[in-house]
């Protein structure tokens, strides 16, 4: 009940940012919370002041008060304060909370690896590859997921994702199209017991097009089904790694079949995704290729997820020279962005969106928690990747979530758990990252992955430049953001 | 706020939470209030409740909320002591700053010891 006794006041000192400049402006990006500040005069003033060391409030006001009035200086100390990018010198370091997601948190993506088959060996694959986790080959699980399997599944997305009016179902293998009679009952079904449920579910589906006809693509169009490529480039890019069993590449196969889908299927953007590897480096041209030559409407590009003495995996030399081409695309984007036009490049727009919106994540994605994997045989996982893995198992889709093993899985893989990055300005962003990546690389999905930290952090820098000068010249073009 | 314009969803979120807090802090200076209608600002949020005190029906001396006595408001040590030093409704004690320092010397455990309050004869 008495009053807070007031204190002489103690130093000020800088806290939690990442301070970045774009277009003469300078911003603040503040952590944990990921809101973005642009800071003016006064502002700038007394960071770079105590950039230098803790300084008390009155004398910060003595040595600015050359250059700006008692009045401003104070405030500004003040909005400083209240933001958390100053404060007493002696506070202690926020930390990192450890709180889980509500119970009853809603699934809204669900990816049903509906074959584990596959029509291609693809060196670098992670299911197939030097670095599979599921013997996908002479396991247990049945090649194909079976219609009741499928239908069951369909139940499962819409218990499960609650209240949410939308859910999105992505088909997923192997190669997709393997399985396509169970793909279009699928989709007959999702839509008739979404709208029993007034719900709607979104489909979507990942091939690498060596089995797309001229039915499968009229199917696609007309059921507005997103469809994700996976290609590598131009030919000797693609006839690189990506090949048929005998080792054919695959490149004069696909290309006809991706230019039909491209012609006919516009009732969704379609979008290309790419493995880059140490032997496919050359990010620039690969892009140029997919949007230009064969008219993709995105590409975005991932290094492969393997283990470092693989001779595809990307060296530190690699993922520099993959950084430089990437930061060239970002400001072919900015121009585009800044011209109200288009740019494919969606490796920007996905970070732009979760910077915009100023995500600060607990955990690295959606897995485990709103997106969950099915195998072939219904067990659920934590994501595609990890479907079929009896350790990564959290439920199946006729018995429901094991609300113990995911309660687990959300306190272990928390960022909480991730000391590591406690001292990380990228946290909100990366929040560890991908838990595959980190499985495949340390053998630990909980593990942070350490190994690209300054990669991320280089790229983050990047877009909150490219989202800096987005909010100097042409702010309008964020709300395209805002959904 | 005039120094920093924030960019971001998140900012515009912290901006507004920023200001929520400034508001609470103003307006616990309002400490003192009647209870009335409408509610000041820092009470938005819920009821105005001043605890033990005679401005909001109590069941009384006689009987608690229960309609037993086990629950009854409290004897005079708690006028003595919490409506003194923390009620707007003071209670009427000798003046511990100038005339009677130590009136309340004998007395370490107000709830076991109020019998050793004595009266004040000027």
């Amino acid at each position: 009940m008495n009053p807070p006794v007031a204190t002489a006041s103690q130093p000020l000192a800088l806290r939690e940012f990442h301070a970045f400049e774009a277009h003469g402006a300078r911003f603040l990006y503040m952590v944990p919370s990921a809101g973005i500040f642009r800071m003016d005069g006064p502002s700038v003033a007394i960071l770079d002041a105590l950039q230098l060391g803790p300084q008390g409030a009155e004398s910060l006001i003595e040595e600015l008060s050359s250059d700006y009035p008692l009045e401003q200086i104070v405030e500004t100390i003040e909005e400083l304060t209240e933001i958390r990018a100053i404060g007493d010198v002696n506070a202690p370091k926020q930390q990192v909370p450890n709180d889980l997601p509500p119970e009853g948190f809603p699934l809204t993506t669900m990816v049903l690896n509906v074959t584990n088959k596959c029509n291609l060996a693809c060196t670098y694959c992670y299911e197939y590859g030097e670095d599979k986790i599921v013997d996908t080959k002479y396991g247990d699980a049945p090649k194909f997921m079976s219609e009741q399997t499928a239908e069951e599944s369909v139940e499962f997305l819409l218990a499960e994702s609650r209240g949410q009016e939308v859910a999105h179902l992505t088909f997923f293998g192997g190669e997709t199209l393997l399985n396509f009679p169970v793909l279009q009952q699928t989709v007959a079904y999702a839509r008739r017991r979404a709208a029993e449920e007034g719900k709607r579910i979104e489909f979507s589906l990942t091939t690498n097009a060596t089995l797309l006809r001229p039915e499968i693509i009229e199917w696609l169009a007309d059921n507005q089904i997103g469809v994700t490529i996976s290609i590598d480039g131009p030919k000797e890019v693609q006839d690189g790694l990506r090949v048929f069993h005998n080792g054919k590449g695959t490149y004069d196969v696909v290309q006809p079949k991706i230019k039909e889908l491209l012609r006919v299927h516009r009732t969704r953007p379609i979008g290309a995704r790419v493995t880059l590897t140490q032997k496919n480096m050359d990010v620039l041209e690969i892009f140029r290729h997919l949007t230009e030559d064969m008219g993709f409407w995105e590409v975005g590009l991932a290094p492969v997820t393997t283990q470092d003495q693989r001779d595809y995996a990307i060296t530190p030399e690699g993922k520099d020279s993959m950084l430089s081409q990437f930061e060239v695309l970002a400001q072919e984007w900015l121009q585009c962005a800044l011209r109200d036009e288009h740019h494919g490049f969606s490796n920007v727009k996905d970070t732009l969106e979760e910077i915009h919106k100023g995500v600060s994540k607990a955990y690295g994605c959606g897995a485990g928690l709103g997106l969950m994997g099915v195998a072939t045989d219904g067990d659920v996982a934590l994501c595609h990747r990890f479907a079929g893995s009896p350790e990564h198992k959290i439920g199946s889709v006729t018995e429901g979530i094991d609300r113990d093993v995911q309660n687990k899985f959300l306190e272990d893989h928390h960022i909480a758990s991730k000391t590591d990055c406690h001292t990380c300005w990228a946290r909100p962003i990366c929040s560890g990252g991908c838990y595959h990546e980190a499985h495949v690389q340390y053998g630990e999905s909980s593990h942070a992955n350490l190994h690209y930290c300054t990669w991320v952090r280089s790229w983050t820098h990047t877009c909150l430049e490219i989202y800096g000068a987005l909010a100097e010249k042409n702010p309008k073009f964020l709300e395209r953001f805002d959904a | 706020m005039k120094h920093l314009k924030g960019i971001n969803q998140k900012a515009a979120r912290i901006e507004a939470y920023v200001q929520y807090e400034a508001a609470q802090a103003r307006a616990t200076e309002l400490d003192v209030v009647a209870l009335e209608t409408p509610k000041p600002p820092h009470e938005e949020d819920g009821p105005h409740f001043p605890l033990g005190c005679s401005l909001v029906f109590f069941p009384g001396w006689e009987a608690d909320q229960q309609g037993g006595t086990a629950g009854l408001c409290q004897p005079v040590e708690r006028d003595l002591f919490d409506c003194h030093l923390s009620c707007f409704w003071p209670a009427h004690v000798p003046d511990q700053l100038n005339h009677s320092p130590d009136w309340t010397g004998n007395c370490a455990s107000a709830q076991k010891d109020w019998r050793k309050l004595d009266l004040i004869f000027p």
